[in-house]
């Protein structure tokens, strides 16, 4: 026998009922679900099952993240080293990986600890398994925030957001809304001041003796694309990195701008869903249509740019290469617990998602990004979608009857 | 006479199960030392006993008849002696096992080679009923045994069985002329079609009077269910008969010779039975007789399943072959090995339909799998699941939902009167988030019958 399963079994009796460490039973049953497969097998119905659970789902869209995880990482020193005006030769490939590890992982540890920890007691005090949502959850938080958000602030957006937005409504699978964009958008209202402008966004200070100073005296600006655009006054407009250089589409594709941690790279995020379509974990039709809702929009926000929405300068392209508009067509809309279920419903859900995203960005200059709002506001929708996605069918049923009759 | 002709159902959603195990061989015949009725096999009866132990019963001696309509007769299959009548909780009736007489022959009630020729639609009926065939088909809506006072829309009757490792009806040495004797006898009762499936490029004995149905597509393909889904949907206050070729082919020889046949290939199958192949047995045998030899001596737990891996029934050595099943199929219970971080395996030896897992991509291997959940029971995460594994006009997962919140209008609307347990079956294969769809169809069923 596994030693380490014999570890497990000897410990059993002290974590159930009555035993001393009894408050602690779901973080046992937890870690010995978590490392060895339940010896439950089927009792009713099939005597077999599909290998597949949700644990597996939920590490398969973990895995489709590194590579904006690690890109982030590189990302985040790379900013710091240019904002901070160091020359070609004193990059480091790994300096910079080094600097954006040590800048994330406080973030994506805050967010897994308070997360879990009230996944744990409130499995523990509903006498329910622990669910595995919250593994997606507390990577994808730190990857929409701001690299400089303090840790406290995650810590309360993570809590409200797993409190209010999931376990109140009954755990994983029984929230409304997305939990990583309740958190985002809780930090977005809850604290304004802190979370825009053109100083979050690049990480300024070094970290344990890793990385630069950024002087904020030599013209830098770290602003992001998009909250250039939506401050831009006259004139001709040249969207710039953050010190000043013009940026190119390509940049923005490859993700060496400024923005939130892991959602610069157009390139990895479309790695990452490559990985969860190959995969059959993320609905190809909600992806497909919210790129193909964000182009309709783009393009008719460029034919009718105006100096007012400077915004609307962009080409559908640029619209789709900046800001969070592909993170959230990929890893955000297609959370299948929040988005419509039902296979024509979710067309309609990925094109309203595009369509708002781009609106709002376009339109609002007070948000320089919609896609967070535009998913929040499309959760909500997704019910009534599928309701008159139903309601089709049991029509074509009662005509059935009434054709007969 | 009605006129004959084909339709073609072309079936996309499914799945047929890469399961190790097949049975090929034709095995020598047995004669089991018991065979056994369980009323809880025919949904919709109330079973009360006819016979007592030490009761001598002849073949088509009515064991049990339900409560209801008395005339619904559950027949001994064989001739022989009442050994056991097993009560559970409330002396609910669990199994009424008889022992067959010596000579191995089944007696018959009946043996005279008069031809059934009732007059009218009601002694068709009651006699069907009294010979006990009448308990082997099934009714939609409800999936229960046909009421003896509805007139059936049309009768569906499957040529084939898509379920994993199924016994093979061309094996079953099935007769045209009694398929015809049945057919002419069946369109007296119902004023609708007739309609008979089989696989596309299969050939059917030719019968006048039918609608024959090619199909194709994978599992469950062969659903009664699916195929009525596909053709003529059965309304709200429509009742449709379903049964398989084999009965059909029992009806017949009951209609040309007044006697029911009562023997039955089984299937020994699994990746976990050795000598597989096909016996030739009696109706309800023993597991014992039938399984002695065949389990595999490996050490491990094994499940033994009166039924196919989907839908079959769970049961053990002192078990019986169960109504509807010609199959008895063996595998590893599973729950005897350690597997460490099972959710992030990549051997290529575990059955999924999932693309997360290797086997995905080598639909052609073969594999053994076990009887466990592989994860926790969850609330519905992942949509469109169940789909692509029904291939009927059928929004499962609102419909489960109304189930589950006992919402009779939606359930209608939702086409619950179309669905048997069996559709869904693979759909609960497939879960991640092993929701026990079988059982929550049934309990809808049951409450719409109830209550509605």
């Amino acid at each position: 026998m596994n030693p380490l399963r014999r570890i497990f079994d000897k410990a059993r009796p002290l974590f159930e009922e009555g035993g001393r460490l009894s408050p602690l039973r779901s973080v046992y049953e937890g870690f010995d679900s978590f490392l060895f497969t339940p010896k439950t097998t089927s009792s009713s119905g099939v005597h077999m099952h599909d290998s597949i659970d949700s644990k597996r789902i939920m590490i398969t869209v973990v895995v489709a993240l590194l590579p904006c995880l690690l890109f982030g990482m590189y990302n985040t020193g790379y900013q710091n080293w240019l904002g901070a005006g160091a020359v070609a030769a004193e990059y480091s490939f790994w300096g910079m990986m080094l600097y954006g590890f040590l800048a994330v992982l406080p973030k994506l540890l805050t967010a897994y600890i308070v997360g879990l920890g009230i996944e744990f007691i409130s499995a523990q005090i509903k006498h329910e398994e622990i669910q595995e949502g919250f593994l997606v959850t507390g990577i994808l938080i730190p990857l929409v925030c701001p690299v400089n958000t303090p840790c406290w602030m995650i810590a309360v957006a993570t809590a409200f957001a797993v409190i209010f937005a999931k376990e109140v409504f009954g755990g994983t699978g029984y929230n409304i809304f997305n939990v990583a964009l309740v958190t985002r958008a809780f930090l977005f209202f809850a604290y304004p001041a802190q979370m825009s402008g053109d100083k979050v966004f690049v990480a300024t200070q070094p970290i344990m003796g890793v990385g630069l100073t950024v002087n904020f005296a030599d013209g830098f600006s770290g602003a992001t694309p998009l909250g250039q655009a939506a401050t831009h006054a006259g004139g001709e407009m040249t969207l710039t990195n953050i010190v000043g250089d013009p940026l190119s589409l390509w940049d923005a594709f490859v993700g060496l701008i400024p923005g939130s941690f892991g959602e610069t790279s157009t390139l990895c995020i479309l790695i990452g869903a490559a990985i969860l379509l190959i995969g059959g974990i993320a609905d190809w039709r909600i992806i497909l249509s919210v790129f193909v809702g964000g182009t309709v929009m783009g393009f008719v926000a460029h034919t009718f740019d105006s100096p007012s929405y400077p915004c609307s300068f962009l080409t559908p392209l640029e619209q789709l290469c900046y800001g969070g508009f592909a993170f959230a067509a990929v890893f955000m809309a297609t959370d299948p617990v929040t988005a419509a279920r039902t296979a024509a419903g979710k067309y309609v859900y990925g094109f309203m998602i595009g369509v708002i995203a781009i609106l709002i960005r376009t339109y609002n200059n007070g948000y320089p990004e919609g896609a967070m709002l535009a998913v929040l506001l499309m959760n909500a929708f997704a019910p009534l979608i599928d309701y008159c996605v139903i309601q089709g069918n049991k029509r074509r049923r009662r005509n059935r009857l009434i054709s007969k009759a | 006479m009605k006129v004959n002709s084909t339709l073609q159902l072309k079936l996309k959603r499914g799945l047929d199960l890469p399961l190790k195990g097949e049975a090929l061989e034709k095995l020598p015949d047995i004669v089991p030392s018991a065979v056994a009725i369980y009323p809880d096999d025919f949904p919709g009866i109330t079973p009360k006993l006819d016979v007592r132990e030490g009761d001598r019963v002849m073949a088509g001696t009515p064991l049990m008849h339900d409560k209801e309509y008395p005339q619904i007769a559950l027949a001994s299959p064989v001739g022989g002696v009442v050994k056991e009548v097993l009560r559970g909780s409330r002396r609910k009736i669990i199994r009424v096992v008889v022992t067959p007489s010596a000579e191995g022959t089944p007696e018959r009630q009946g043996t005279s080679d008069a031809a059934i020729a009732p007059k009218t639609r009601e002694d068709a009926v009651e006699a069907l009923c009294r010979s006990g065939l009448w308990a082997w088909m099934r009714q939609l809506p409800y999936d229960i045994v046909p009421r003896p006072d509805a007139v059936p829309r049309d009768i569906f009757v499957t040529g084939f069985d898509s379920a994993p490792l199924a016994t093979d009806f061309k094996q079953c040495g099935i007769d045209g002329s009694n398929l015809q004797a049945a057919v002419d006898y069946l369109s007296k009762l119902t004023d609708g079609n007739i309609y008979v499936s089989c696989r596309r490029g299969d050939s059917l004995p030719s019968i006048d009077g039918i609608t024959r149905v090619e199909i194709s597509g994978p599992h469950p393909a062969g659903n009664a269910g699916v195929m009525a889904n596909n053709i003529a949907p059965v309304n709200k206050g429509e009742t449709v008969w379903t049964l398989d070729l084999v009965t059909l082919d029992r009806i017949g020889a009951w209609v040309r010779t007044g006697a029911t046949a009562s023997r039955t290939n089984v299937t020994i199958c699994g990746p976990e039975a050795v000598n597989r192949g096909v016996v030739s047995t009696l109706v309800g045998a023993d597991m014992q007789t039938l399984l002695a030899g065949h389990i595999a001596d490996d050490g491990r737990n094994h499940r033994i399943i009166a039924g196919n891996v989907l839908t079959g029934v769970k049961t053990d050595m002192d078990g019986f072959v169960r109504f509807p099943y010609r199959q008895a199929t063996v595998i590893a219970e599973g729950d005897d090995k350690d597997e460490m971080l099972g959710w992030a395996s990549l051997s290529p030896n575990k059955m999924s339909a999932s693309r997360t897992f290797p086997s995905a991509f080598m639909p052609w291997r073969k594999l053994s799998g076990d009887a466990l959940l592989h994860g926790g029971r969850r609330a519905m995460i992942m949509s469109g699941v169940y789909d692509r594994m029904l291939p009927m006009d059928i929004m499962l997962e609102p419909l489960v939902k109304a189930i589950l919140s006992r919402n009779i209008e939606d359930m209608e609307a939702l086409g619950i009167y179309e669905i048997a347990p069996e559709d869904v079956a693979l759909a609960e294969w497939a879960d991640p988030s092993k929701i026990e769809l079988q059982k929550i169809v049934r309990e809808g069923l049951e409450y719409m019958r109830r209550e509605a």
